[in-house]
């Protein structure tokens, strides 16, 4: 026979238990549907299944003399040396954002060659480059 | 000569440490309950050399000593003086400087200051504190050291990176540190009490005023972190759950936790292990922030110079105190019958732990999960904002309502005869939200419980004010603490969903028009400063339904050494809203990219955040009253 003492602390504890369960699945569940997934112009151009409606990551060069300015939007090209891709951004460009430098942006590809970007990402000082970058030109280089 | 003399001070404080650890070994076996003067005398000395040690640096960077390769690459001649004394500890060498320097000052004073309780349990404090220390001393000594030469000297330096040439930004890491590292001196205690079996209520006493003060400088540097982020990295938000920023809010939720659990132990003599896990584990994670901010293994916007031999350095540091700890954890665990009612305060506070190790749970998985992603699949990855977003706010709603309730309920065993006022707080606190929601016009679901949660406190809170003003029975800290994060939430709320933003692309001379706005680019000036040269833009804001003008200049700078662009926002800030615009060049054009801002209540969240922290500080001077 359980006491009652014993039979509420089962029971306490076994509420703590499912709640910490829901809890992680609850974090490990969202955190599934909002990682972003960094990709270069190559890893785009030879991924099979595109998915367009996912948020993600394109990093590599600005190309050289391939900023447009219009009233709206900016366009410029993210080249990783091997391939490229288009890119339509409207808002603040950051810190340093010039051609012939690295660069991050944030959006949903179109297609696999056209991406609009919503957030190109900050960086403080002209010489650093985000660690997946440095891996790219690594590859490349 | 600076950095000689600043080697010897190194060198005499690793021995200082080394004598005190022995000192106190030694005194521990002899009996009767007073430490002898020589280990007070050693500490004094040893905290007094570390300052010298420190003022050595810090008078390296006033004279521009380049001998030392520290000053070198942060400081440069034509800096301020002000940014020449903060750049001693902006980078990561000096910043380990302060590190050891809050060490010492906290073991110092934890020793002098808590001469009623037993001499084996403050001696271990002691001797645990000074292991620290010796291990901070020999990284500095051995990988980071701030006084190693450069030969030839050079005749100018690399300057400071000039983001970093900022008020808020020159007084953000002491505070910060003093948080972080403030927590150290109660793993110490932990360890010390666990090794005496030290128990229960006084182990709480000694260690409570400690806690709160780490707790208050904590949310100090958060908030100096978040002002600085806010009007120099012009993306208008201020945070962004940035691995770096992370890095400073997983021991704030441990501390908050501590704090709360604290108040068990004194009172009830219940939680002794649950509140040393919190102590243990406060310190072992304001450890693995510095070294994740340090080491460069996470990917974030605020960039340190980083190099893999620290990372490993701190790896084992951290190893080792975690298993040391857990070790004595285990080894000293005993299951302590305790009987905690489901409906007393007791319950309330367990509760708030809980909440508070959810959301240090969710950052701290966010925060590392890219590291382990990239590990293992090669993915690269990183967790933006809408994770933390979607996870924790719908939390935060209900963890008010609790916040609300808790501190009513009485100890042991408590009975509901409220509920007909808290019902009636529920009622206004609805009133209230829909007539802010009809004042602004547009809301969510989530914007809607937000307001009401957060209502919810500030009207309990304010009610529970009026209360202890009629009985003159003050709990005064607990009340301006609970009621100023009730605000927090409130104004963060407002301001994440009655932001306005526009993004245009102008020349000199344009005019545009949005909403109820209209945006005039008038000129553009060039001017030279002392260290940088700046671009300003002269823009005028219409607010077409007050008829009201505003004029904005945000700056694009160029700064010399080393070369950098750096873009400063323009805000003009009143009671109710923020205006924040910034203005930046586009390679190769005639067109600058102008983004407009409008947030409201951007005052007030900094306002609401001060008062939490000092809360904190009224705390502590009423614990040392009733001492």
């Amino acid at each position: 026979m359980l006491t009652k003492k014993v039979k509420k602390r089962a029971s306490f504890l076994s509420a703590l238990l499912c709640l910490s369960v829901i809890a992680i699945f609850i974090i490990l569940k969202s955190l599934s549907s909002n990682i972003l997934y960094f990709k270069s112009p190559t890893d785009i151009k030879n991924v099979q299944d595109l998915n367009l409606s996912k948020k993600i990551r394109v990093g590599g060069m600005v190309k050289k003399n391939s900023i447009t300015v219009k009233n709206e939007e900016i366009i410029f090209i993210i080249t990783d040396f091997k391939n490229d891709l288009k890119v339509s951004y409207s808002g603040t460009v950051p810190n340093l954002f010039s051609e012939e430098k690295g660069v991050v942006a944030e959006g949903k590809l179109q297609d696999k060659k056209f991406f609009i970007a919503d957030r190109i990402l900050a960086k403080h000082d002209e010489n650093y480059m985000p660690p997946e970058l440095k891996d790219i030109m690594k590859n490349v280089k | 000569m600076l950095s000689n003399l600043g080697n010897i001070l190194l060198f005499i404080n690793v021995f200082l440490s080394v004598l005190i650890i022995y000192f106190a070994s030694q005194n521990i076996k002899t009996s009767g309950n007073s430490i002898s003067e020589t280990i007070y005398q050693t500490t004094l000395l040893q905290t007094t050399l570390i300052f010298g040690c420190f003022f050595t640096l810090v008078a390296a960077f006033i004279t521009s000593d380049f001998s030392l390769i520290n000053v070198f690459e942060n400081s440069h001649t034509s800096k301020p003086l002000l940014y020449k004394i903060s750049g001693s500890w902006g980078n990561h060498e000096g910043s380990l400087m302060l590190w050891v320097i809050i060490l010492t000052i906290f073991s110092f004073f934890f020793l002098i200051n808590n001469k009623t309780h037993p001499k084996n349990y403050r001696l271990f404090t002691l001797i645990f504190q000074n292991i620290i220390i010796l291990g901070f001393l020999s990284f500095i000594l051995f990988n980071s050291n701030p006084f190693t030469l450069i030969s030839p000297a050079p005749k100018e330096g690399l300057g400071l990176n000039p983001i970093l040439q900022d008020p808020a930004l020159a007084i953000h890491p002491p505070l910060l540190y003093i948080g972080f590292v403030g927590s150290s001196i109660y793993f110490s205690a932990a360890m010390a009490s666990l090794i005496t079996n030290y128990s229960e209520k006084f182990f709480a006493k000694s260690i409570k005023n400690w806690v709160l003060i780490s707790w208050v400088f904590q949310t100090l540097g958060i908030l100096v972190g978040s002002i600085w982020a806010y009007y120099e990295l012009g993306w208008g938000g201020f945070w962004f759950w940035d691995p770096v920023e992370n890095a400073s809010l997983l021991p704030w939720f441990a501390m908050t936790a501590l704090f709360h659990s604290l108040i068990v132990l004194e009172k009830r003599n219940v939680l002794y292990f649950w509140v040393i896990i919190l102590c243990l584990l406060t310190f072992v994670l304001s450890v693995t922030g510095t070294f994740l901010v340090r080491s460069g293994i996470l990917n974030s916007v605020h960039t340190f110079a980083n190099d893999p031999n620290r990372g490993i350095y701190m790896l084992s540091f951290l190893c080792l105190m975690i298993f040391s700890s857990l070790f004595l954890l285990f080894k000293k665990y005993r299951k302590n019958n305790y009987n905690i009612n489901f409906n007393s305060k007791e319950t309330y506070v367990l509760i708030n732990n809980w909440f508070m190790l959810f959301y240090l749970l969710t950052v701290l998985i966010g925060t590392l999960y890219p590291i382990f992603t990239d590990a293992l699949t090669e993915n690269k990855i990183s967790v933006g904002p809408p994770f933390y977003n979607t996870v924790i706010i719908p939390v935060v709603v209900i963890f008010l309502f609790f916040m609300a309730i808790g501190p009513n309920v009485k100890w042991i065993k408590n009975k509901f005869d409220n509920l007909i006022s808290l019902i009636i707080i529920f009622i206004l606190a609805l009133i209230i939200n829909f007539i802010i929601v009809y004042f602004f016009k547009s809301f969510t679901i989530l914007s809607n419980l937000i307001i009401i949660s957060s209502l919810f406190l500030i009207i309990s809170s304010l009610i529970d004010l009026k209360k202890s003003l009629e009985k003159s029975k003050f709990d005064l800290a607990r009340i301006i603490s609970h009621l100023s994060f009730g605000f927090l939430i409130l104004f963060i709320g407002l301001n994440h969903n009655f932001s306005l933003e526009e993004d245009f692309n102008m020349k000199v001379g344009d005019t545009k028009s949005f909403n109820n706005y209209e945006i005039k680019f008038k000129k553009l000036e060039v001017k030279n400063f002392k260290n940088y040269k700046s671009l300003i833009g002269d823009l005028e804001i219409k607010d077409k339904k007050m008829s009201q003008i505003k004029t904005l200049n945000p700056e694009i700078r160029i700064y010399e050494s080393p070369s950098t662009l750096t873009y400063e926002a323009a805000i003009k800030t009143n009671i109710i809203k923020d205006y924040y615009l910034t203005m930046s060049n586009i390679d190769r054009s005639d067109f600058y990219n102008i983004k407009f801002q409008k947030k409201p209540m951007m005052f007030w969240i900094w306002v609401s955040c001060m008062v939490l922290a000092i809360g904190g500080f009224l705390r502590v001077f009423q614990n040392a009253k009733s001492n």
